[in-house]
Order: structure tokens, then sequence, then C-alpha cells
């Protein structure tokens, strides 16, 4: 059905769109490529020339380079795991016959609509405070010493903060995708009397690999940009500084735009090494 | 150059923007501290008298400083007031940034605003913000378990008296800590603290050729007095605590003590709020007797971006707001005890400002401080709890993260000052001192 | 068939989830009780929870001090304003991704979203300055285009998955019928689009409302959304839980109610044509 005349009113309606995300992936990369070569100090005058490829090197070489590489993937990789195992277990409890399942279903997909910096702000000062926090109360309770989350458990604490957010959308993705299971088939098998683990590994999981596929791409490209979460709570102390907010720090803390924007290329190769390993997954699980 | 073209066309086209669009309005930006918000109620009071309207932007400290240093840096002309401190003003003032603020009106009396305060927000001689309130910081305490604890506050105590007091007064079964004390991560928080304490142990942040000084003894001691004190009397969970959450463990009577800025005593005494204001006093911050004290100098000041459409509207409003006026219109309605403090001489002449419990303290630790000599040993930068350089706020929101992670017991002190002085040195090389 | 069900293990499956489901819901519910307590009750230990005096003050001093409307009503505008805008420049080209399908069809898409990657801290000065030269800054119009740029990959991408699951053969029909390509496209194809493209309209609104670094730094008084809000209630001087607990309760309460009323269409949305 594509014929020549087609293909080219194809071609002009992408063209909006494809002119549009390309203005806004190549004017601030543009920018930012200008400024990585240059000394851009905005207290000290601004513009102080080119300085070649001394951000770059003295990005990398900075003591909190790695460690901010580490922090964005352990988050990353900390949510993607607590969401999808979650996510799944949450799914299935979901697709059981109950009553009121449509109450619960609004109770679950609530924190999705909740802002970032809501979020953030509600469970530092009003859970996680280690003297008037709900979570000091219940440790009180039993018994123990509260914990200092933020400080002691910071990682702990963003990973469960992100993870709040973004299970509701894993469970809801995949509890679609557990309620297009063919129930006649997981009756057979139950019927010939596969233990659940078995039923769970060789009929509903194979099922789920392509709601996985999808949940782990999405979250994937906003968790590798997470930034209120950690602006709120613990200001990148206590090694939860991530590249994204390192860059924020030699940006606008330091005012070094130059450093900065050097970073910002580095993050750009990071985002785009995970994108071209998510898509090679992808691209074969969207054909499917 | 094509920056420099694009600023250009830029400040000409938002000069004509926001000239069409306000015609006799102002923007302020502005942090969202007790006695700003305060201001806000008042404004129509500035509005009926001069006819100008007034748009509050009002941020949580941290947001606000981004986005008024973004504003500013490239003169974005989207306020017509900032509110900045005594960190910022000295180095925007330098650049031209801000308009000067001479030429005010005689009932104004320029000459009243302390010394101490107009010296801080001034550079080479010239006003350049105008201190709404001003702060040092200072011990408070609860009189009540300093006797239960058998001790007495001297007016001007040591550390050693402090620890040894803290100690004393600590009751865990009874969730009631000797000493609250900040430690959160941040330039203006627990580094600001940090900072200061240290110039009373000897230690400096730079050396006269600018050489980072954390290798020296002196920060290891202030550290290691710091950690042990606050191990043995602090709450749990000091690592993240600033002003704000310490100021309402105080409140719920969860402190015996409590070194932090001036104003804090206003918010202590108040019945509606804390719950031990009958029991509070105050003293000095402490030194160990190298003829430095640990507070510091603060100011919450009103500046005009250059480039503004509004410049004497914006006047107009500074002047209303930081004079002598202004303070005796809020201290009809609300007593003198909830009047911006620490900003006019006036005030502290005012017999009935002085009849308020910490109004004395609260003015001999504002002029016991002094910004252009403020360490033992001689240093080349202005100002107590920070050094005036562009790089300081960067620098040292780092250092206290790692010091923040010493107090959260992920590192030794040792590995701290280590990290800060190699990180410090770094970034002062990148700035080409 | 159906599966038979004791009712025990419905009960049981009934009481698990009602659990799980609340402790998910916890920490909202918390915020909205705590709204309506006093500064002293908030933090009081052991903590109340139903057993306060409920007050609404909390909700007058907020409402006093900043005024809801204004952030509200610049919230509804720059969310609703970039996913319409968003979906208009969006429907071509999924519509021509999905029914002229290249060989680079999947690259373009992929690429597409990899723009999302961008993080958008390093780029703040260049779209300041940029916004500054077009006169944009604290403009509707100037954050309805960047959040439209931001979520145009996911808008394109939903729709492609929607586009997808309509058979060819329909639109093949259509067209021997005589249909020009606007009346294929208006009369056909969008009757069977539009639970599709009502779900990625929700999605993308619910992106937008909760974007809070653009909004928040591109703004001051005219265009400034509930993001800028929330800004003047975090960690102020004093006890404030209660009254951040108000301004958060009024930041997330319209959407939160959109989301409740639109949730099947949402539901469907979330699915990204993982599920056939």
């Amino acid at each position: 059905m594509a014929t020549q005349h087609s293909r080219s009113v194809a071609r002009l309606m992408m063209a909006p769109a494809v002119v549009l995300l390309l203005g806004w992936m190549l004017v601030p990369l543009t920018m930012t490529l200008y400024f990585s070569f240059k000394k851009y100090l905005p207290l000290r005058g601004g513009d102080l020339g080119w300085v070649g490829l001394d951000n770059y090197v003295r990005f990398v070489s900075s003591s909190s380079f790695w460690p901010a590489v580490q922090a964005t993937l352990v988050i990353v990789g900390g949510v993607l795991v607590i969401t999808v195992v979650l996510g799944i277990l949450l799914a299935m409890l979901l697709d059981q016959p109950m009553w009121g399942q449509g109450v619960v279903r609004i109770l679950v997909i609530a924190p999705f609509f909740v802002m970032p910096t809501v979020s953030a702000l509600v469970w530092k000062n009003m859970f996680m405070d280690p003297v008037n926090g709900l979570l000091a109360h219940l440790w009180r309770f039993f018994g123990a010493e509260p914990v200092s989350w933020l400080s002691e458990a910071s990682m702990t604490s963003i990973i469960m903060i992100v993870s709040w957010q973004w299970l509701p959308f894993a469970t809801l993705i995949l509890l679609t995708a557990i309620q297009s299971l063919d129930s006649e088939q997981l009756e057979a098998a139950e019927m010939d009397g596969a233990p659940v683990l078995k039923r769970f590994y060789h009929i509903i999981l194979p099922h789920l690999s392509r709601a996985i596929t999808i949940v782990i791409l999405i979250q994937t490209i906003f968790l590798l940009s997470i930034f209120a979460e950690i602006f709120v709570t613990t200001g990148g102390a206590f090694g939860t500084r991530t590249l994204t907010y390192l860059i924020f720090q030699r940006v606008l803390e330091s005012q070094n735009v130059g450093l900065g924007s050097a970073g910002g290329v580095y993050a750009i190769i990071l985002a785009n090494i995970v994108a071209i390993f998510l898509m090679r997954i992808v691209g074969k699980n969207l054909d499917a | 150059m094509y920056l420099k073209h694009a600023l250009r066309a830029a400040t000409a086209m938002t000069f004509v923007a926001t000239a069409a669009a306000h015609a006799q309005s102002i923007t302020i930006a502005t942090v969202n501290n007790g006695d700003m918000i305060r201001m806000q109620g008042y404004t129509d009071k500035f509005t009926e008298a001069t006819g100008i309207d007034v748009e509050w932007v009002t941020l949580e400290e941290n947001v606000l400083r981004q986005r008024v240093t973004t504003d500013i840096t490239t003169n974005g002309g989207q306020f017509d007031i900032m509110t900045i401190g005594m960190y910022e003003t000295p180095i925007w003032g330098a650049n031209g940034w801000l308009v000067p603020l001479d030429g005010l009106s005689e009932d104004y009396d320029v000459g009243d605003i302390l010394p101490a305060m107009s010296g801080g927000l001034s550079h080479e001689g010239t006003l350049y913000a105008a201190p709404f309130y001003g702060e040092s910081s200072m011990i408070m305490y609860r009189t009540d378990l300093m006797e239960k604890a058998g001790m007495e506050m001297p007016e001007a105590p040591s550390w050693q008296f402090i620890k040894e007091a803290a100690a004393a007064m600590t009751d865990r079964d009874a969730d009631i800590n000797g000493i609250c004390l900040r430690g959160k991560a941040g330039w203006g928080e627990g580094g600001a603290f940090i900072t200061a304490m240290s110039n009373s142990f000897g230690a400096r942040w730079f050396d006269e050729d600018w050489k980072p000084q954390f290798d020296q003894p002196e920060w290891a001691d202030t550290l290691n007095f710091y950690v042990e004190m606050m191990s043995e009397s602090g709450p749990a969970g000091y690592a993240t605590n600033g002003f704000n959450e310490n100021l309402s463990l105080f409140q719920q009577g969860k402190c015996g003590m409590w070194i932090d800025a001036t104003v804090a005593a206003s918010f202590v005494t108040n019945p509606t709020d804390s719950t031990v204001a009958d029991s509070v006093g105050f003293a000095l911050a402490p030194d160990t007797g190298l003829g430095k004290r640990s507070n510091w100098l603060w100011a919450w000041a009103l500046a005009i971006p250059a480039g503004t459409q509004q410049e004497d509207a914006a006047k107009q409003f500074i002047e209303w707001a930081t004079s002598k006026d202004y303070i005796e219109l809020v201290a009809e309605n609300e007593g003198w005890a909830n009047v911006p403090p620490g900003a006019r001489t006036s005030l502290y002449e005012n017999p009935e400002y002085q009849k308020v419990p910490f109004a004395k303290m609260t003015l001999d630790s504002i002029l016991s401080a002094d910004p252009n000599n403020p360490t033992v040993k001689p240093v080349p930068y202005v100002g107590i709890q920070f050094a005036a350089i562009p790089e300081f706020a960067g620098i040292a929101t780092q250092v206290s993260q790692e010091f923040s992670a010493v107090y959260a017991g992920q590192q030794t002190v040792e590995e701290a000052l280590a990290k800060a002085q190699a990180f410090t040195a770094e970034e002062m090389e990148a700035a080409g001192y | 068939m159906a599966r038979t069900v004791t009712t025990r293990r419905k009960s049981f499956n009934t009481a698990l989830a009602w659990a799980v489901g609340l402790l998910i819901f916890f920490p909202i519910l918390w915020t909205i009780l705590t709204s309506f307590k006093t500064e002293a009750q908030a933090i009081a230990s052991p903590p109340l929870f139903l057993n306060f005096n409920w007050t609404l003050e909390n909700y007058a001093i907020v409402q006093e001090r900043s005024d809801y409307m204004r952030f509200l009503w610049n919230s509804v505008i720059i969310a609703g304003g970039s996913t319409v805008l968003g979906v208009i420049i969006a429907v071509p080209a999924a519509w021509a991704m999905a029914f002229v399908p290249s060989k680079r069809t999947k690259d373009i898409l992929l690429w597409m979203l990899s723009t999302k990657m961008l993080p958008a801290v390093g780029v703040l000065y260049p779209i300041y300055l940029l916004f500054i030269r077009l006169g944009l800054l604290d403009t509707r119009g100037g954050l309805v285009v960047v959040l439209m740029l931001i979520n145009l990959p996911i808008i394109v991408w939903m729709l492609y998955t929607y586009f997808r699951e309509i058979p060819g053969e329909i639109l093949e029909a259509a067209r021997m019928d005589g249909a020009t390509l606007k009346e294929e496209i208006l009369y056909v194809l969008t009757p069977m689009a539009i639970p599709g493209i009502a779900s990625t309209v929700l999605l993308n609104f619910i992106l937008a409302w909760n974007e809070a670094f653009w909004t928040l730094n591109l703004t001051a008084v005219d265009a400034a959304p509930l993001t800028a809000f929330i800004a003047s209630y975090s960690s102020p001087e004093g006890l404030f839980f209660a009254k951040l607990s108000a301004a958060s309760t009024m930041a997330i309460a319209p959407i939160l109610i959109l989301g409740w009323f639109s949730q099947k269409q949402l539901v469907r949305g979330l699915t990204f044509g993982a599920v056939k």
C-alpha cells in the first residue's frame, strides 16, 4: 500500500514533529557544546575565552565523577528492580477476584499523580524525620532506636521514595498484561498439578516479558534525570550525588557554566549508552 | 562575541516587555522566612500610600538563590527587587549588577543602619542592599534545665563549659538533648556553623596566599570537638538538622542549648509556637580563649538589579520596608518582640525594645562580629561564616557535605579533611588563584 | 469456563489487597489528615490519627498568603496547552509511522525517545538565554512550548502504538470508496483512535502538571504554576508540617481527582501497546 506518493505524504506529516524535536535537541546541544569549550564563569564576568578540552578533563578527573556515575546507576537499577518485582507481585494480587477491586486500584495508582517535589517533601519531613517522623514513632513503638533515614540510609531512602512514585506505573502496565493472559492455559497447568512457582516461570513471566521491557524503558528515561527528590531530601550529601546533581552543583552552585556544560555532554553520552543498550532489547521485543 | 550580542538584544527586548507589562508594579523575589511573610501582609499599606502594586515571588532559600543568581548573571530582568544576603551583595555590587543605594531620603536616615550591617552590604564604600533584618549567632539555653543540672551559664562561656553543660543537661530517657547544632550539608546551613565555630578554634579557610588550610591541626580540633560533643549530647540524626529542624526541636523542649541565629530568639520565646517560651536564657557564642568568638554575621537585604525599569518604584519600596516607620508599624500590630531585628541602631536605643529579653544579647553579638577581621590568623578574605569570593558557595557546599558524612558516621574526620583539602585546592586552582 | 473461587480465598485476597493498597496510599492520606491539624497537633507524640480537632486554618493561611487560583489556572493552561499542542503535532507523525512504515521508522521513534534523556539542568543557561532573547521568560506560551517538546516523544510513541492496532484494511476500504486523506483521518481513523488519544492526553497532562524544573526556573509571577506555589512552603522557619500539608493537598488534589475519575482511560493509556 505504500506508494511513492503516500511515502512523501507520510514524510510531510512526520516533518513537524521531527523538525521540532531536532531543534529541541540541536539548539541546546550546540549551545552546551559551545559553552563546554569555554571558560565561562558568570560571576567572574562571563565568557573568559576558549579553553579547549580543559573542562572535559577537569570534570572526569574530579574526585566526584565516578561516585556520581555509580550513584546514578545504583538509583536507576535499585528503583527498576523494586518496581518491577513488587509490580509483578502486586499485579498478580490485583488480578485475583476480590471485593472493591476498583477502589484498591485507585489507592494503588494515587502516588503516580503526586508531584515529585511534594512527595519528596512529605517523605522527608513527615515520615523520615528522625524525631517527628512517623517512621521514628513506629520504631520507638517497637522499642527500637529511630533511624536517621536520610543520613544513615540515604541511598535506600531515595530509592524508597522514587520507587513509591513509580510502583503504580509498573503495576498498572503489568496488571493489564496479566489480565490478558489466557486463563484456560493457566488452569490447564493448574490441573496438571504444576507447582505455583513453575506456573509462574513458565507461563506468567514469559507472557509479561514485553510489558516488563516497556516498564524498564520508560522508567529509565525518567529515572536518569531525577532531580527534585535529591534536591529536596539530601541535597546531594551522603553519597547521593548523581550525575545530574553533580552538573547542577557545577552550573548553579559553583557557577561554572563551562565545567557544567562539559558534564552535560558526559551525561548525554551516558544516557545514549544506556539508551542504545535498552533499544536493542526493546527493539526486539517491540517487533514480537 | 555572539553571547554579548545576544545578551544586549535580550536586555533590550525584556526592557520593552517589562515596561509595557507593569506600568506601576514591581516584582520582588524573596525568601519564605517569617519576617518576609509578615512584610507581605503589610504590602497593602505601601500600595495605598504610593499607588505602586507589588507582586511577590516567595521561594524556599535554596530555590531562591538558584533563581535570582541565574537571573542576575544573564540579565534576565525578571525581578525589580531581589532578597539577597551578605555573601552575594559585595560580589554582585563589584560586578556592577546592582543599583547603588545612594540618594536615599533624609527621613530614611541611612546613617542609622548598624555599621556592621552596612559594611557587609557595601562594596568599596557604596551601599548596594538595604538590610531588612540582620543577625549574628548566640547561645539560647533552657534556664530550668541549666538549674537542674546545677550549673550557671556565664555571659561569655567557653566551648569547654558548653560541652560539660551539654553532657550534664542531657537526659535521653526524657528525650532531652544537651545541645542542638546544625549539621546539615550546605554552605549556609551546617557549613556556616562549623566555619564560624572554627574561627574560635584558630582555624581559617585560606591563608594569605589563598592556600586551603584543611590540613592544619585547627580544623581537626574543631571537627573532633564538635563530633565528640554531638555524639555525647546531641540529638539523633543531627547530620541532617539545619536551622529549621533545630528550631522545632528547641520549641518542643528537646534541646538544652542551641547555638544559632539571633533571630531565632523571637521564635523560641513566642508562647504560641514554643512550649518553653518562659524559660529561655541567652549568652554570647562560645570561644576557646584565642580572641575570636564563634558567632557569625548575616543580613537578609533588599537590592535592586541594574537594568530594572522600575528603579524609582523599587527604591521607594526598599525605603518603606527597611525604614524606622515599618518597624513601628510591626511593633504596633504585633508587639516589639516581633519587629525585624538587627538592622538599625535606633531600634536598640528604643526603651520599649530594650525591654525585650533578647535585645541586648543580639546587639552585643552583632557588635562583636567583625567580617573584615574574622579569624585568629590573618586571611585574605572578608566574611565570617563565608569568604566573599564567587567560588565559595560551590566549594563550601561540597566541603560541608563531606563534614556531614562525618557526622553521620560514614567517614572519619581525617578522611573528610583530606577530601576537603584536595577538592578546595582543585577548585581554587581552576578559578585561577 | 470461569475460575471457581471459594469465598474464603476471595476474602483473603480482599484483605491482603486492601492492606497493600492502603499502605501505598497512606502517605497521601497522612498528608491530607495533617493538613486539618494545628501545627502543634501535626508533630504530637504519639501521632494523632483521627482524634484531633479538625481545623481549616491552614487552608485559610495558605490562601491568604498566595493566590491559589492564579497558580492553579497557570498549571491548567500550561499542562493543557502543551498537551493539546503536542497531540496536534504528534497525530500526523504517528499516523505516518503506523500506516506508511519505512525501514527507518523505528530508528526515528527511538531517537525521539532518546531526546528525553538530555539532562535539563545542563542546558539551563542556554535555554534561559534563549528565552530572554525571545522574550519568553515568565510567559505561559514559552512554557507550553518547552513542556510540549519534553513530552512530544512520549505522545508520538503512545499514539503510534494505538494506531498500529487499527487494522490497515479499514483504511484501504475507505480509500477504495474514494475518501481523501483528510477524510480518512477525520472520519475513519480519528473515531477509532479516540480512546487512545484520550489516554495519551491524560498521561501527558499529568506529566506536564508535575514537571518541576522548567516550570520553576522559567517563571516568576505571570506564568508561575503550582510547582512554584509549593516552593514557597517547603522548609520555612518554625513549625510547618500542617501548612506544608495543606499546600501539598491543594497542589495535588486537582490532578488526583482527575486521575481517579479517568483511571480506566489511564490504565489503557499506560500499556504502550505492550498488551494486546
